[in-house]
């Protein structure tokens, strides 16, 4: 039986009359990769915030329901964010790393959480970019600035930041969408050896991704969950007619 | 015939004329701007070396006393420009600071009701005369520092009392007026710097505060020493708001000691100045000019500097 690691459970959320999350029940299985699929606008977006709970940082938000994260609600007046997002890490659509070295960009979560020790930060950041598949091709300029990384590499870069403060539960949203296919590719290999240690929730555009990685699907329409299954199941034998319309890209 | 085609053909020489012309105006405007600093260098240049020339430069640079009326004249200014140096770097360590914190209080924390009063406080402070500080100096800062002056020295009677017109009250009043310029440039360049870069750090668990001084400044870097070259500038070139505060003796600029600025030395004795007396005010503005031409040439190069690393 695999473990639930992240439970939502009646998940409403309204960006002041805009009604953004209706509902919304589900679970995260642990050490699994779970793709949120959907049309633009359609509320996928907005869940994935909802649990590391970035969404706090745009005004105006409310949020209804509960997100329990290993048996404890992320939305409880004595969580603190900066500990619920060490647990949680995220990587956004747009690479982005800080304008500083390879080095203090991964160097960074550690040091903020109190790592002073420089061995043990040297570990850290050789470790994160060899689970980030990037260590052989940074190895020989960690100094130099992460800008001048390509895409593809500043976006391995950045799932290198987000291993290094050892999180559990990685969020990732469309981390390929700004990519070029060989770059998505490595991106796609690299997240299947991360589950084999951490949670994953990817949101994507991409029908195909979704079905190539991913081991649960949920397919979200205007804010409401309208199927959530095993990957396999929900693309070869949707129950929901609107599901069934979307995946074979009849969806008008 | 009804086909006959739409002409290219046009009145090129009238068209060509008025472009012309135009284009001229333009030019000789901005030839204007650049025909005004180059005569103001000439002009320094050239009304300022006669006296480097009739009194030796090492005798006015490093010279230490000032009396241009006395039989034997001397026209030493080296306090004068330690006074100008050190006073305007005490200026900078009290404002910068300051200076920063509130644009990083208007830029990231404050509540919109907050901003909106403090942001247009700041932009009047700018628009306020520099006499007005001047005044506002005499009127305050001046009679605080009689009394600490008094309890400092109250033991030694060889001091000679300024009435609280002394260094301190000149970097107070010159940190206060630098303010807005390093506010509103530190502002800019906090809000410049992109959302996602919060968001990341945020996403990290990194709290607000840690990200602002481990992100969000160090990404403004350039904008900040921007902002502090521009108040350096400010700071060295003020005149009237010190002239009223600091006392005006040719000092060494020790914190109680009456001191006298480049700026206020021009200020004070152009009126009644002659012949070689006043050819050396001439040569302290000649020496103001170079200090402010190597400031604006160390902002062209952070300004340039900041461009590369933005491209990379």
């Amino acid at each position: 039986m695999i473990k639930d690691k992240i439970i939502t459970k009646g998940l409403n959320l309204h960006y002041g009359t805009n009604h953004a999350l209706k509902d919304v029940d589900m679970s995260i299985k642990e050490k699994a990769i779970t793709a949120f699929i959907g049309p633009s606008g359609c509320g996928k977006s907005t869940f994935l915030k909802t649990l590391n709970r970035m969404n706090d940082l745009v005004p105006g938000v409310v949020i209804e329901g509960s997100v329990i994260l290993d048996g404890e609600n992320i939305y409880d007046p004595r969580v603190d964010t900066t500990l619920l997002r060490k647990k949680i890490g995220m990587v956004f659509q747009q690479p982005n790393p800080f304008p500083m070295s390879i080095y203090d960009n991964v160097a960074y979560g550690p040091r903020i959480h109190g790592i002073k020790s420089k061995a043990k930060l040297d570990e850290i950041v050789e470790q994160s970019l060899i689970g980030a598949a990037l260590f052989d091709e940074v190895k020989d300029r960690l100094k130099k600035s992460a800008l001048g990384l390509s895409g593809g590499q500043q976006q391995r870069l950045c799932i290198a930041r987000a291993l290094a403060v050892e999180p559990e539960v990685l969020l990732m949203d469309e981390p390929t969408s700004a990519l070029d296919p060989i770059s998505t590719l490595k991106i796609e290999d690299l997240m299947s050896e991360l589950k084999d240690k951490y949670t994953v929730a990817i949101v994507t555009h991409n029908m195909q991704q979704a079905a190539r990685i991913s081991d649960y699907t949920a397919f979200f329409l205007v804010g409401e969950v309208v199927e959530f299954a095993a990957t396999d199941t929900l693309f070869t034998r949707p129950v929901d007619k609107r599901t069934e319309d979307y995946i074979t890209g009849r969806f008008g | 015939m009804s086909d006959r085609k739409f002409s290219i053909i046009g009145s090129y020489k009238t068209k060509n004329s008025v472009e012309r012309a135009a284009g001229f105006i333009f030019t000789a405007c901005a030839f204007f701007a650049v025909l005004a600093v180059f005569s103001i260098t000439l002009y320094m240049i050239i009304s300022g070396t006669p006296a480097i020339f009739e009194v030796g430069l090492r005798d006015i640079l490093f010279g230490t006393v000032w009396k241009p009326n006395a039989a034997d004249p001397s026209y030493g200014i080296l306090y004068v420009i330690l006074t100008s140096i050190v006073g305007t770097f005490l200026a900078i360590l009290i404002g910068v600071p300051i200076g920063v914190m509130t644009a990083v209080f208007l830029a990231e924390t404050a509540p919109k009701r907050l901003a909106a009063i403090v942001k247009p406080a700041v932009e009047l402070l700018a628009g306020i005369p520099s006499v007005i500080y001047g005044l506002l100096g005499i009127l305050i800062l001046n009679p605080f520092m009689y009394k600490i002056e008094m309890a400092v020295y109250a033991d030694s009677p060889n001091h000679q009392y300024t009435g609280g017109s002394n260094l301190i009250s000149a970097v107070l009043v010159l940190a206060i007026m630098i303010l807005p310029t390093v506010i509103n440039i530190s502002e800019a360049a906090l809000k410049a710097v992109p959302k996602h870069y919060k968001f990341a750090s945020l996403a990290m668990g990194a709290s607000h505060i840690q990200t602002i001084f481990k992100v969000i400044i160090p990404a403004a870097k350039s904008g900040i020493v921007t902002a502090v070259v521009l108040g350096v500038g400010r700071a060295i070139g003020e005149a009237m708001a010190i002239s009223l505060v600091a006392g005006n003796g040719a000092n060494f600029p020790l914190p109680f000691n009456s001191v006298r600025f480049l700026t206020t030395a021009v200020v004070s004795e152009m009126s009644y100045a002659a012949d070689t007396h006043k050819r050396v005010l001439f040569t302290i503005g000649l020496v103001l000019f170079a200090f402010i031409m190597i400031i604006n040439l160390v902002l062209n190069r952070v300004m340039k500097g900041g461009k590369k690393n933005a491209d990379k």
